[in-house]
């Protein structure tokens, strides 16, 4: 189990003073000028040797992705856009950062900014977050009050602007370019890439997307080292990461653990184990609603890190751990899942906007058997069809919990097939 | 109710928000006023309880956005209500996190203490129901959200206890409806105990 020394988000429970007081008792703001004034090449690299993987879903490394930003600042100035549009389900590890320990988040868009060459940074958050957008408002009127960001930030030479962004009810936004399209004022629908933000993002200038979590780690990562970060969890899985533990589990939390910690231990350490004992688990979403679910098999050893998950064709997407005992109708916990989707899709693409509904649908009629064991694998199909055939990964996201469900629950889909099949005397 | 019935034929901000309007187009760079459009609307709503087709023409002239331009983006988004809601929005997650917790058992309980379905207004016009999706609580399931607040950690019991404390007038205290903080597992947190309570208020 990671050491208490080893912990980031110290006030994850709002134990403690979440204002600037605290969060500078905290260790937060402490050399943040020294930080700077080892340059923006120092702080990228460091934050790549660090070995961290964003922590918004798709992993990539953030070092790298600051690497994308143009060295020097032409005619177009630079943006740092933060990912705060937290509604993937069985995720909420964003809200706390922000409403308990705002100034991580602070302190990281400031140095994430100046690496970046941006001298203004939107921090766009879901509408819902009403206090939170309150705390990490106040947090940033604290900041700049006292000097550490705003017009020469810390002392560092650096003009720096932070704001705060309300969206106003969209999971799409949570993709990078429908929230930089919701920010500029438009629909939030995705955008073609090519070009990448980094080249073209906020107001067609140069622009790099962030999630809370990411950034929030930065000015411990930079103040501990990047060899502490790397030390903890796997090789290409390092650090610490904010789990939530949802469903049904005997205390449902969220908590701060090493990557790579197994599923089990850190339901049984933190959760309080699976209702009515781990033989009662029927299965597990170990990433938030996109990704596939695990049967209890592969929960007994899995690790939760992006390459263990990837490797039992899951992913550790957002760390929301959404647990099911064997009380639990799978198929309509999918069904429901496939509802989410249509309704949250943007209707952009033909794929996704006709496909999640279809799917929502036929998933409804196989949820009380009135389907045919032929449509399970046309189904499959046409999962197969939507995902990689649209502009954003909605599509991807809306088809794998269906596949997983396949994948690992067909007999229970056949049997209640069966079951209605029996019921009417085979008349159906 | 026709269209017409309720739509008010203008709208004008107060000053009080005419200045928080102006503080939020001060957030963008000039000429990129129109992000600010999401801002204006949800302060349109919040000055009228809803945003009329008057108060998006009006946002659209602050904006010098074409009008069309103003109305995709509040029928694009979930909380922009387009016809007036009651006086308390209370709004349901059902979503998989929440349903696995009881959500089934909170939307009878608000169906039955409000005497009306999924988006409905109950008679006097004090409450509006609607089932929402992920507000992002997830282990503080289930939940639901009425105006700016959460409660969460709710049982059939908490959410009678809730909307019956509304409707006296008073303000029931948000977050989790049992012995819990916050997110931390009941029974107190496994984790940072080793970490003295640095920086308490």
């Amino acid at each position: 189990m990671l050491r208490d020394q080893d912990r980031i988000f110290t006030n994850l429970y709002g134990l403690g003073d979440w204002r600037l007081a605290g969060a500078r008792a905290r260790g937060d703001w402490d050399g943040t000028k020294e930080i700077l004034g080892k340059g923006r090449d120092w702080i990228i690299d460091q934050m790549k040797e660090s070995g961290l993987r964003g922590r918004g879903g798709a992993g990539f490394p953030t070092g790298v992705k600051w690497s994308f930003m143009p060295k020097e600042q032409g005619a177009r100035p630079h943006y740092l856009v933060i990912n705060a549009d937290e509604g993937e389900p069985g995720t909420c590890k964003d809200r706390e950062v922000m409403r308990f320990d705002p100034h991580k988040l602070v302190e990281g868009a400031l140095i994430a900014s100046f690496a970046i060459g941006a001298h203004a940074s939107y921090i766009y958050i879901r509408g819902e977050f009403v206090r939170e957008a309150q705390n990490l408002q106040a947090a940033i009127d604290e900041a700049r009050e006292a000097g550490l960001i705003g017009p020469n930030a810390c002392g560092s030479g650096w003009d720096f602007e932070l704001y705060v962004h309300r969206g106003a009810g969209a999971y799409v936004c949570g993709e990078e370019t429908a929230l930089i399209e919701s920010l500029e004022g438009k629909k939030g629908q995705p955008r073609l890439k090519p070009p990448f933000p980094a080249g073209m993002g906020l107001y067609g200038c140069p622009t790099t997307v962030n999630n809370v979590e990411s950034i929030a780690v930065a000015p411990t990562i930079l103040r501990r080292g990047a060899a502490w970060f790397a030390g903890l969890g796997r090789p290409r899985n390092v650090g610490t990461k904010i789990f939530c533990i949802s469903g049904h589990v005997n205390k449902p939390c969220n908590v701060e653990e090493e990557m790579g910690i197994p599923l089990k231990e850190l339901i049984e350490k933190h959760a309080g184990g699976v209702r009515g004992g781990w033989n009662n688990l029927l299965g597990v979403i170990p990433g938030g609603a996109s990704v596939p679910i695990l049967p209890r098999e592969i929960c007994d050893t899995v690790l939760m890190d992006f390459d263990s998950l990837r490797d039992v064709r899951s992913g550790l997407g957002t760390a929301g751990v959404m647990v099911m005992d064997k009380s639990t109708d799978v198929v309509r916990a999918i069904t429901r899942l496939a509802r989410f989707y249509k309704h949250e899709s943007c209707g952009q693409c033909t794929p996704c906007r006709e496909g999640t509904g279809w799917m929502w649908r036929i998933m409804e009629r196989i949820t009380v058997g009135n389907a045919t064991v032929e449509e399970i694998d046309m189904l499959e199909d046409v999962s197969k069809q939507i995902e990689g055939h649209t502009i954003c990964a909605l599509g991807d996201a809306a088809a794998w919990p269906i596949q997983g469900l396949i994948r690992h629950f067909r007999p229970e889909m056949e049997r209640r097939i069966e079951e209605y099949r029996s019921a009417r005397g085979r008349a159906a | 109710m026709s269209e017409q019935d309720f739509q008010p034929a203008t709208f004008a901000f107060t000053e009080a928000n005419k200045a928080l309007a102006q503080a939020a187009i001060a957030k963008y760079p000039q000429g990129r006023q129109r992000s600010a459009v999401m801002p204006l609307l949800d302060l349109a709503q919040r000055q009228e309880g809803w945003v009329s087709k008057a108060a998006m023409d009006h946002v659209a002239t602050m904006l010098s956005m074409p009008p069309i331009r103003v109305y995709e983006v509040a029928t694009f988004y979930s909380m922009f209500q387009l016809k007036p809601v009651g006086e308390h929005h209370v709004q349901v997650c059902t979503n998989l996190p929440c349903w696995l917790r009881g959500s089934d058992e909170v939307a009878h309980a608000c169906k039955k203490t409000l005497g009306v379905d999924f988006g409905e207004t109950t008679a006097d016009g004090r409450f509006t129901l609607s089932e929402v999706e992920c507000l992002g609580a997830c282990v503080n399931a289930p939940m639901m959200q009425i105006g700016d607040d959460y409660y969460e950690d709710l049982d059939a019991e908490s959410v009678a206890r809730i909307l019956d404390t509304i409707k006296r007038g008073e303000r029931p205290k948000p977050g989790p409806q049992i012995d819990r903080q916050f997110s931390a597992p009941v029974g107190g947190p496994t984790t940072l105990g080793d970490i003295e309570s640095k920086g308490k208020q």
